[in-house]
Protein backbone atom coordinates (compact mmCIF):
# COMPACT_ATOMS: atom_id res chain seq x y z
CA UNK A 1 0.00 0.00 0.00
CA UNK A 2 1.02 3.31 -0.64
CA UNK A 3 2.52 5.74 2.27
CA UNK A 4 1.28 9.10 1.32
CA UNK A 5 3.28 10.83 4.14
CA UNK A 6 5.18 10.20 6.83
CA UNK A 7 5.30 11.69 10.05
CA UNK A 8 8.44 11.79 12.19
CA UNK A 9 6.86 11.75 16.17
CA UNK A 10 3.40 10.31 17.34
CA UNK A 11 3.31 14.03 18.93
CA UNK A 12 3.12 15.66 15.70
CA UNK A 13 1.00 18.14 14.73
CA UNK A 14 1.65 17.66 11.30
CA UNK A 15 3.30 15.41 8.30
CA UNK A 16 5.14 15.28 5.30
CA UNK A 17 4.17 14.67 2.09
CA UNK A 18 6.05 11.98 0.64
CA UNK A 19 4.53 11.38 -2.70
CA UNK A 20 3.58 13.71 -6.14
CA UNK A 21 0.24 14.88 -6.64
CA UNK A 22 -1.45 14.87 -3.96
CA UNK A 23 -5.12 16.04 -4.69
CA UNK A 24 -8.03 17.44 -2.12
CA UNK A 25 -10.17 14.87 -1.33
CA UNK A 26 -7.65 12.44 -1.63
CA UNK A 27 -7.44 9.59 1.17
CA UNK A 28 -4.13 9.76 2.59
CA UNK A 29 -2.18 6.58 4.53
CA UNK A 30 0.73 8.08 6.64
CA UNK A 31 3.09 6.38 8.58
CA UNK A 32 4.37 7.64 12.04
CA UNK A 33 7.89 6.38 12.16
CA UNK A 34 8.92 6.89 16.10
CA UNK A 35 5.63 3.92 16.69
CA UNK A 36 5.45 2.61 13.20
CA UNK A 37 1.89 3.24 13.38
CA UNK A 38 -0.20 4.01 9.96
CA UNK A 39 -2.82 6.47 9.90
CA UNK A 40 -5.40 8.16 7.67
CA UNK A 41 -5.86 11.61 6.66
CA UNK A 42 -8.13 13.27 3.65
CA UNK A 43 -6.41 15.53 2.02
CA UNK A 44 -8.17 19.33 2.21
CA UNK A 45 -5.60 20.72 -0.86
CA UNK A 46 -2.83 20.15 -3.20
CA UNK A 47 0.27 19.67 -1.13
CA UNK A 48 3.57 19.08 -3.55
CA UNK A 49 5.97 16.42 -2.57
CA UNK A 50 7.87 17.24 0.81
CA UNK A 51 5.25 19.73 1.95
CA UNK A 52 3.40 19.67 4.97
CA UNK A 53 -0.57 18.74 5.95
CA UNK A 54 -1.83 18.87 9.24
CA UNK A 55 -2.68 16.22 11.59
CA UNK A 56 -5.33 17.97 13.10
CA UNK A 57 -7.19 21.16 13.48
CA UNK A 58 -4.61 23.89 14.35
CA UNK A 59 -5.60 27.30 15.61
CA UNK A 60 -3.89 30.46 15.27
CA UNK A 61 -1.46 31.18 17.18
CA UNK A 62 -1.00 27.21 18.28
CA UNK A 63 2.95 25.73 18.44
CA UNK A 64 3.75 23.77 15.40
CA UNK A 65 5.22 20.86 16.32
CA UNK A 66 7.59 18.22 13.97
CA UNK A 67 10.17 16.07 15.74
CA UNK A 68 8.48 16.45 18.78
CA UNK A 69 9.25 19.91 18.55
CA UNK A 70 8.27 23.12 18.59
CA UNK A 71 9.10 24.30 15.13
CA UNK A 72 7.65 27.40 15.07
CA UNK A 73 3.54 28.60 15.21
CA UNK A 74 0.42 29.25 12.90
CA UNK A 75 -0.38 32.69 12.19
CA UNK A 76 -4.17 31.02 11.09
CA UNK A 77 -6.78 28.70 11.71
CA UNK A 78 -5.72 25.22 9.87
CA UNK A 79 -7.92 22.66 9.27
CA UNK A 80 -7.03 18.59 9.37
CA UNK A 81 -5.66 18.06 6.09
CA UNK A 82 -5.30 21.44 5.09
CA UNK A 83 -1.57 22.69 3.52
CA UNK A 84 0.59 24.19 6.41
CA UNK A 85 3.49 26.09 4.83
CA UNK A 86 4.91 29.74 4.97
CA UNK A 87 1.14 31.40 4.21
CA UNK A 88 0.26 30.06 7.13
CA UNK A 89 3.11 29.39 9.81
CA UNK A 90 6.19 31.39 10.73
CA UNK A 91 9.41 31.02 12.97
CA UNK A 92 9.17 31.88 16.66
CA UNK A 93 13.17 33.28 15.92
CA UNK A 94 14.79 36.11 14.00
CA UNK B 1 29.14 -3.55 8.15
CA UNK B 2 31.38 -1.09 7.93
CA UNK B 3 34.39 -1.63 5.93
CA UNK B 4 37.66 -2.17 8.10
CA UNK B 5 40.49 -0.21 5.69
CA UNK B 6 40.58 2.10 2.85
CA UNK B 7 43.22 3.04 -0.03
CA UNK B 8 45.16 6.16 0.55
CA UNK B 9 48.12 8.26 0.03
CA UNK B 10 50.64 7.97 3.35
CA UNK B 11 51.75 11.97 3.80
CA UNK B 12 54.75 12.42 5.48
CA UNK B 13 53.21 13.47 8.61
CA UNK B 14 50.95 9.73 8.72
CA UNK B 15 48.04 11.59 7.95
CA UNK B 16 45.88 9.48 4.84
CA UNK B 17 44.91 11.21 1.79
CA UNK B 18 42.60 10.05 -0.51
CA UNK B 19 43.40 12.37 -3.66
CA UNK B 20 46.86 13.58 -4.79
CA UNK B 21 46.45 16.98 -5.89
CA UNK B 22 49.66 19.26 -6.77
CA UNK B 23 48.02 22.80 -6.18
CA UNK B 24 48.71 26.50 -7.05
CA UNK B 25 47.41 28.07 -4.33
CA UNK B 26 47.07 32.17 -4.52
CA UNK B 27 47.79 34.50 -1.61
CA UNK B 28 45.82 36.99 -2.82
CA UNK B 29 43.52 38.19 -5.72
CA UNK B 30 46.04 39.86 -7.18
CA UNK B 31 47.97 35.90 -7.99
CA UNK B 32 45.26 34.37 -9.25
CA UNK B 33 45.85 35.11 -12.86
CA UNK B 34 49.80 33.86 -12.78
CA UNK B 35 48.48 30.37 -10.68
CA UNK B 36 45.79 29.81 -13.65
CA UNK B 37 48.69 30.30 -15.85
CA UNK B 38 50.90 28.01 -13.66
CA UNK B 39 47.92 25.03 -13.58
CA UNK B 40 47.57 25.81 -17.55
CA UNK B 41 51.21 25.22 -18.27
CA UNK B 42 51.55 22.03 -16.47
CA UNK B 43 49.17 19.30 -16.52
CA UNK B 44 47.75 17.74 -13.78
CA UNK B 45 47.84 20.44 -11.26
CA UNK B 46 45.48 22.71 -10.00
CA UNK B 47 44.58 26.21 -9.05
CA UNK B 48 42.74 27.69 -6.41
CA UNK B 49 41.54 31.10 -7.41
CA UNK B 50 39.65 33.23 -4.36
CA UNK B 51 38.88 36.48 -3.83
CA UNK B 52 40.70 37.71 -0.32
CA UNK B 53 44.61 38.32 1.05
CA UNK B 54 44.43 42.20 0.68
CA UNK B 55 44.34 44.42 4.18
CA UNK B 56 42.85 41.78 5.98
CA UNK B 57 43.29 41.96 9.74
CA UNK B 58 42.75 40.59 13.41
CA UNK B 59 40.56 37.39 13.45
CA UNK B 60 39.56 37.56 10.19
CA UNK B 61 43.63 37.50 9.10
CA UNK B 62 44.18 34.50 11.36
CA UNK B 63 40.95 32.88 9.66
CA UNK B 64 42.44 33.68 6.44
CA UNK B 65 46.14 32.13 7.28
CA UNK B 66 44.38 29.18 9.02
CA UNK B 67 42.51 28.76 6.12
CA UNK B 68 45.02 28.73 3.38
CA UNK B 69 47.95 26.64 5.27
CA UNK B 70 44.81 24.12 5.77
CA UNK B 71 44.20 23.59 2.84
CA UNK B 72 47.88 23.54 1.40
CA UNK B 73 47.94 20.96 4.25
CA UNK B 74 45.18 18.86 3.63
CA UNK B 75 46.11 15.40 3.06
CA UNK B 76 44.43 14.88 -0.65
CA UNK B 77 46.85 17.97 -1.42
CA UNK B 78 51.02 16.37 -2.75
CA UNK B 79 52.56 19.16 -3.09
CA UNK B 80 51.70 23.03 -3.29
CA UNK B 81 52.99 26.41 -5.02
CA UNK B 82 51.94 29.16 -3.44
CA UNK B 83 52.10 32.45 -5.62
CA UNK B 84 51.64 35.94 -3.64
CA UNK B 85 52.39 39.64 -4.85
CA UNK B 86 55.05 40.12 -2.36
CA UNK B 87 57.34 37.80 -0.16
CA UNK B 88 56.47 38.25 3.21
CA UNK B 89 52.62 36.73 3.43
CA UNK B 90 53.62 34.46 0.95
CA UNK B 91 55.88 32.79 2.85
CA UNK B 92 53.70 32.61 5.91
CA UNK B 93 51.79 30.34 3.81
CA UNK B 94 54.79 28.43 2.64
CA UNK B 95 56.35 27.90 6.19
CA UNK B 96 53.04 26.54 7.43
CA UNK B 97 52.26 24.17 4.98
CA UNK B 98 55.74 22.86 5.17
CA UNK B 99 55.10 21.88 8.88
CA UNK B 100 53.63 18.42 7.43
CA UNK B 101 56.65 17.38 5.43
CA UNK B 102 54.80 17.50 2.38
CA UNK B 103 57.09 19.35 -0.68
CA UNK B 104 55.69 23.93 -1.12
CA UNK B 105 57.84 26.43 -2.78
CA UNK B 106 56.62 29.89 -2.87
CA UNK B 107 56.80 32.42 -5.78
CA UNK B 108 56.48 36.44 -5.41
CA UNK B 109 55.55 39.02 -8.46
CA UNK B 110 57.02 42.05 -7.15
CA UNK B 111 60.04 42.77 -8.41
CA UNK B 112 59.70 40.01 -11.40
CA UNK B 113 56.73 40.69 -13.10
CA UNK B 114 53.81 37.61 -13.85
CA UNK B 115 55.78 36.01 -16.65
CA UNK B 116 58.85 35.46 -14.83
CA UNK B 117 57.07 34.35 -11.90
CA UNK B 118 54.43 32.45 -14.08
CA UNK B 119 57.75 30.59 -15.39
CA UNK B 120 59.80 29.86 -12.41
CA UNK B 121 56.81 28.49 -10.40
CA UNK B 122 55.70 26.54 -13.60
CA UNK B 123 58.77 24.57 -12.85
CA UNK B 124 58.80 23.87 -9.72
CA UNK B 125 54.99 22.61 -10.08
CA UNK B 126 55.79 19.92 -13.28
CA UNK B 127 58.84 18.44 -10.49
CA UNK B 128 56.24 18.28 -8.06
CA UNK B 129 53.42 17.00 -10.22
CA UNK B 130 55.83 14.25 -11.83
CA UNK B 131 56.73 13.49 -8.26
CA UNK B 132 53.69 12.73 -7.46
CA UNK B 133 52.31 10.82 -10.16
CA UNK B 134 54.91 7.85 -8.71
CA UNK B 135 53.12 7.71 -5.29
CA UNK B 136 50.96 5.34 -4.64
CA UNK B 137 47.92 4.60 -2.22
CA UNK B 138 48.37 1.91 0.31
CA UNK B 139 45.87 0.03 3.16
CA UNK B 140 45.02 2.21 5.71
CA UNK B 141 42.99 1.70 8.87
CA UNK B 142 39.43 3.22 8.93
CA UNK B 143 40.21 5.69 11.90
CA UNK B 144 42.93 7.23 9.66
CA UNK B 145 39.36 8.43 7.85
CA UNK B 146 38.36 12.54 8.55
CA UNK B 147 35.23 12.41 7.34
CA UNK B 148 32.76 16.08 7.18
CA UNK B 149 29.59 16.50 6.81
CA UNK B 150 26.98 19.87 6.16
CA UNK B 151 23.76 19.29 3.96
CA UNK B 152 22.46 21.94 1.25
CA UNK B 153 19.29 23.26 -0.07
CA UNK B 154 17.57 20.99 2.29
CA UNK B 155 14.00 20.08 2.02
CA UNK B 156 11.34 18.35 4.46
CA UNK B 157 12.92 14.52 2.70
CA UNK B 158 16.26 15.68 4.25
CA UNK B 159 15.16 15.18 7.64
CA UNK B 160 13.42 12.24 6.43
CA UNK B 161 15.65 10.26 4.57
CA UNK B 162 18.82 11.61 3.61
CA UNK B 163 20.39 13.60 6.82
CA UNK B 164 19.43 10.33 8.69
CA UNK B 165 20.98 8.70 6.31
CA UNK B 166 24.11 10.42 7.26
CA UNK B 167 23.71 9.98 11.06
CA UNK B 168 23.49 5.82 10.70
CA UNK B 169 26.90 6.08 9.14
CA UNK B 170 28.09 8.74 12.17
CA UNK B 171 26.47 5.76 14.21
CA UNK B 172 28.80 3.18 12.89
CA UNK B 173 31.90 5.01 12.26
CA UNK B 174 32.63 6.41 15.20
CA UNK B 175 32.56 3.50 17.57
CA UNK B 176 35.82 2.80 15.00
CA UNK B 177 37.66 6.09 15.52
CA UNK B 178 36.73 7.39 12.65
CA UNK B 179 37.17 11.67 12.84
CA UNK B 180 33.80 13.41 11.49
CA UNK B 181 32.94 17.09 12.00
CA UNK B 182 29.57 18.58 11.52
CA UNK B 183 29.07 22.54 11.47
CA UNK B 184 26.58 25.11 10.07
CA UNK B 185 26.10 27.02 13.24
CA UNK B 186 23.07 29.35 12.06
CA UNK B 187 21.38 26.89 11.04
CA UNK B 188 21.16 24.81 14.18
CA UNK B 189 18.70 27.53 15.47
CA UNK B 190 15.55 26.33 17.28
CA UNK B 191 17.39 23.00 17.98
CA UNK B 192 20.11 24.44 19.67
CA UNK B 193 19.34 23.18 23.05
CA UNK B 194 19.00 19.62 22.09
CA UNK B 195 22.61 20.07 19.83
CA UNK B 196 23.99 21.28 23.53
CA UNK B 197 22.65 17.96 25.04
CA UNK B 198 24.40 16.54 22.29
CA UNK B 199 28.35 17.13 23.68
CA UNK B 200 30.37 14.37 25.49
CA UNK B 201 30.56 16.53 28.31
CA UNK B 202 28.75 19.57 30.17
CA UNK B 203 32.04 21.84 29.08
CA UNK B 204 32.06 21.12 25.89
CA UNK B 205 28.29 22.10 25.35
CA UNK B 206 28.78 24.69 26.94
CA UNK B 207 31.62 25.66 24.65
CA UNK B 208 28.99 24.95 21.88
CA UNK B 209 25.81 27.28 23.31
CA UNK B 210 28.95 30.14 23.82
CA UNK B 211 29.43 29.90 19.92
CA UNK B 212 26.30 29.42 19.18
CA UNK B 213 25.15 32.89 21.01
CA UNK B 214 27.86 34.57 19.30
CA UNK B 215 26.60 33.82 15.53
CA UNK B 216 22.85 34.31 16.56
CA UNK B 217 23.78 37.87 17.63
CA UNK B 218 25.54 38.59 14.71
CA UNK B 219 22.31 37.85 12.82
CA UNK B 220 20.32 39.65 15.49
CA UNK B 221 21.91 42.86 14.78
CA UNK B 222 22.46 42.83 11.19
CA UNK B 223 18.88 41.20 10.21
CA UNK B 224 16.06 43.54 8.66
CA UNK B 225 13.38 40.94 8.57
CA UNK B 226 13.18 36.98 9.82
CA UNK B 227 15.26 36.21 7.07
CA UNK B 228 13.05 34.32 5.39
CA UNK B 229 14.10 33.35 1.98
CA UNK B 230 17.83 33.31 3.35
CA UNK B 231 17.66 30.63 5.97
CA UNK B 232 15.18 28.96 5.05
CA UNK B 233 16.62 29.71 1.62
CA UNK B 234 14.08 30.16 -1.18
CA UNK B 235 15.00 26.69 -2.48
CA UNK B 236 14.25 24.81 0.90
CA UNK B 237 10.79 26.87 1.00
CA UNK B 238 9.88 25.09 -2.44
CA UNK B 239 11.17 22.19 -0.93
CA UNK B 240 8.54 22.42 1.92
CA UNK B 241 10.59 23.63 4.83
CA UNK B 242 8.74 26.52 6.68
CA UNK B 243 11.06 27.44 9.66
CA UNK B 244 14.48 27.66 10.56
CA UNK B 245 13.33 25.57 13.42
CA UNK B 246 12.17 23.04 11.37
CA UNK B 247 14.99 23.34 8.92
CA UNK B 248 17.57 22.86 12.58
CA UNK B 249 15.80 19.66 13.42
CA UNK B 250 16.09 17.92 10.11
CA UNK B 251 20.10 19.56 9.88
CA UNK B 252 20.46 17.46 13.39
CA UNK B 253 19.75 14.30 11.67
CA UNK B 254 22.71 14.17 9.77
CA UNK B 255 24.79 13.52 13.40
CA UNK B 256 23.00 10.24 14.52
CA UNK B 257 21.17 9.40 17.47
CA UNK B 258 23.88 7.91 19.55
CA UNK B 259 26.82 10.15 18.66
CA UNK B 260 28.40 12.84 20.85
CA UNK B 261 30.69 15.41 19.83
CA UNK B 262 33.82 15.57 22.01
CA UNK B 263 35.20 19.44 21.09
CA UNK B 264 33.66 22.35 19.31
CA UNK B 265 36.48 23.78 16.38
CA UNK B 266 36.75 27.48 15.48
CA UNK B 267 36.16 27.98 11.94
CA UNK B 268 38.79 25.63 9.87
CA UNK B 269 40.64 24.46 13.15
CA UNK B 270 41.77 21.42 12.97
CA UNK B 271 41.29 18.36 15.29
CA UNK B 272 43.15 17.93 18.11
CA UNK B 273 41.23 15.24 20.21
CA UNK B 274 41.71 12.13 18.07
CA UNK B 275 39.19 10.12 16.94
CA UNK B 276 35.46 11.64 16.77
CA UNK B 277 32.64 14.11 16.15
CA UNK B 278 33.44 17.65 16.17
CA UNK B 279 31.33 20.76 16.39
CA UNK B 280 32.99 23.42 13.83
CA UNK B 281 31.39 27.45 13.95
CA UNK B 282 30.45 27.98 10.44
CA UNK B 283 28.22 29.82 7.93
CA UNK B 284 25.64 27.34 6.56
CA UNK B 285 26.51 28.27 2.85
CA UNK B 286 27.50 25.16 1.69
CA UNK B 287 30.85 26.40 0.00
CA UNK B 288 32.17 28.20 3.09
CA UNK B 289 31.01 25.26 5.38
CA UNK B 290 32.87 22.75 3.06
CA UNK B 291 36.02 24.60 2.20
CA UNK B 292 36.61 25.05 6.17
CA UNK B 293 36.11 21.46 6.91
CA UNK B 294 38.51 21.01 3.83
CA UNK B 295 40.72 23.14 5.36
CA UNK B 296 40.65 21.10 9.00
CA UNK B 297 41.96 18.77 7.36
CA UNK B 298 39.02 16.85 6.33
CA UNK B 299 39.16 14.47 3.53
CA UNK B 300 35.90 13.33 2.11
CA UNK B 301 32.44 14.89 2.49
CA UNK B 302 29.11 14.07 2.62
CA UNK B 303 26.71 16.16 1.22
CA UNK B 304 22.26 15.09 1.71
CA UNK B 305 20.83 17.50 -0.49
CA UNK B 306 16.86 17.74 -1.24
CA UNK B 307 16.39 19.89 -3.79
CA UNK B 308 19.43 19.59 -5.56
CA UNK B 309 22.74 21.81 -4.53
CA UNK B 310 25.19 20.96 -7.10
CA UNK B 311 28.31 21.88 -5.02
CA UNK B 312 31.79 20.22 -5.18
CA UNK B 313 35.41 21.49 -3.77
CA UNK B 314 38.64 21.35 -5.81
CA UNK B 315 40.42 19.09 -2.52
CA UNK B 316 38.18 17.61 -0.78
CA UNK B 317 35.15 15.22 -2.70
CA UNK B 318 31.67 15.60 -2.00
CA UNK B 319 29.16 12.87 -2.00
CA UNK B 320 25.88 13.39 -2.29
CA UNK B 321 23.22 11.62 -1.63
CA UNK B 322 19.44 12.84 -1.83
CA UNK B 323 16.03 11.29 -0.49
CA UNK B 324 14.00 13.32 -3.14
CA UNK B 325 12.90 10.95 -5.70
CA UNK B 326 12.09 13.63 -7.78
CA UNK B 327 15.72 15.34 -7.19
CA UNK B 328 17.04 11.55 -8.21
CA UNK B 329 15.32 11.57 -11.24
CA UNK B 330 16.07 15.11 -12.58
CA UNK B 331 19.09 15.70 -11.11
CA UNK B 332 20.70 12.04 -11.37
CA UNK B 333 24.13 13.57 -13.06
CA UNK B 334 24.82 15.57 -9.62
CA UNK B 335 23.86 12.32 -6.87
CA UNK B 336 26.20 9.98 -5.93
CA UNK B 337 23.70 8.07 -3.67
CA UNK B 338 19.91 7.84 -3.90
CA UNK B 339 18.20 7.19 -1.08
CA UNK B 340 14.33 7.55 -1.87
CA UNK B 341 13.36 4.21 -0.94
CA UNK B 342 13.45 5.29 2.57
CA UNK B 343 10.24 7.58 1.49
CA UNK B 344 8.50 5.09 -0.15
CA UNK B 345 9.48 2.54 2.75
CA UNK B 346 11.52 0.18 0.74
CA UNK B 347 14.51 0.78 2.15
CA UNK B 348 15.88 1.18 6.14
CA UNK B 349 17.95 3.48 7.52
CA UNK B 350 20.46 0.81 8.38
CA UNK B 351 20.55 -0.33 4.78
CA UNK B 352 20.71 3.51 3.45
CA UNK B 353 23.82 3.93 6.01
CA UNK B 354 25.59 0.38 4.62
CA UNK B 355 25.08 2.22 1.10
CA UNK B 356 26.53 5.37 2.42
CA UNK B 357 29.94 3.75 4.01
CA UNK B 358 30.47 1.79 0.72
CA UNK B 359 30.20 4.57 -1.37
CA UNK B 360 32.45 7.24 0.82
CA UNK B 361 35.03 3.71 1.07
CA UNK B 362 35.13 3.57 -2.91
CA UNK B 363 35.10 7.09 -3.48
CA UNK B 364 37.99 7.44 -0.54
CA UNK B 365 40.10 4.28 -2.78
CA UNK B 366 39.43 6.71 -5.82
CA UNK B 367 36.32 6.58 -7.33
CA UNK B 368 35.16 9.99 -8.59
CA UNK B 369 32.13 11.67 -7.15
CA UNK B 370 29.78 12.87 -9.72
CA UNK B 371 30.67 16.89 -8.82
CA UNK B 372 34.41 15.57 -9.14
CA UNK B 373 33.21 14.36 -12.70
CA UNK B 374 31.34 17.52 -13.85
CA UNK B 375 34.24 19.88 -12.37
CA UNK B 376 32.74 21.56 -9.53
CA UNK B 377 35.30 23.06 -7.11
CA UNK B 378 33.32 25.51 -5.20
CA UNK B 379 36.24 27.32 -3.17
CA UNK B 380 35.07 30.16 -1.12
CA UNK B 381 36.73 31.50 1.98
CA UNK B 382 34.87 32.93 4.79
CA UNK B 383 35.43 36.54 5.70
CA UNK B 384 34.17 38.03 8.84
CA UNK B 385 33.91 41.84 8.25
CA UNK B 386 35.79 44.41 6.01
CA UNK B 387 39.07 44.61 5.43
CA UNK B 388 41.24 48.01 6.67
Amino acid sequence: MTTHFLVHDNTDTVGVVAVENVQPGQDLSGWVMETDETISVKAMDAIPLGHKIALADIKEGDTLIKYGHDIGRSIANIGKGHHVHVHNAKTKRW
Amino acid sequence: MAAQSFWAYRRENGRAGVRNHVIILPLDDLSNAACEAVANNIKGTLALPHAYGRLQFGEDLELFFRTLIGIGSNPNVAACVVIGIEPGWTNRIVEGVAKTGKPVAGFSIEGNGDISTIAAASRRAQEFVQWASELRREECSINDLFVSVKCGESDTTSGLASNPAVGNLIDKLDPLGVTTCFGETSEITGAEQICKERAATPEVGEKFMRTWNAYNDVIEQFKTDDLSESQPTKGNIAGGLTTIEEKAFGNLQKIGKRTKYIDVLEPAEAPSKGGGLYFMDTSSAAAECVTLQAAAGFVVHLFPTGQGNVIGNPIEPVIKLTGNPKTARTMGEHIDLDVSGILRREMTLDVAGDALIDITIRTCNGRLTAAESLGHREFVMTKLYRSA
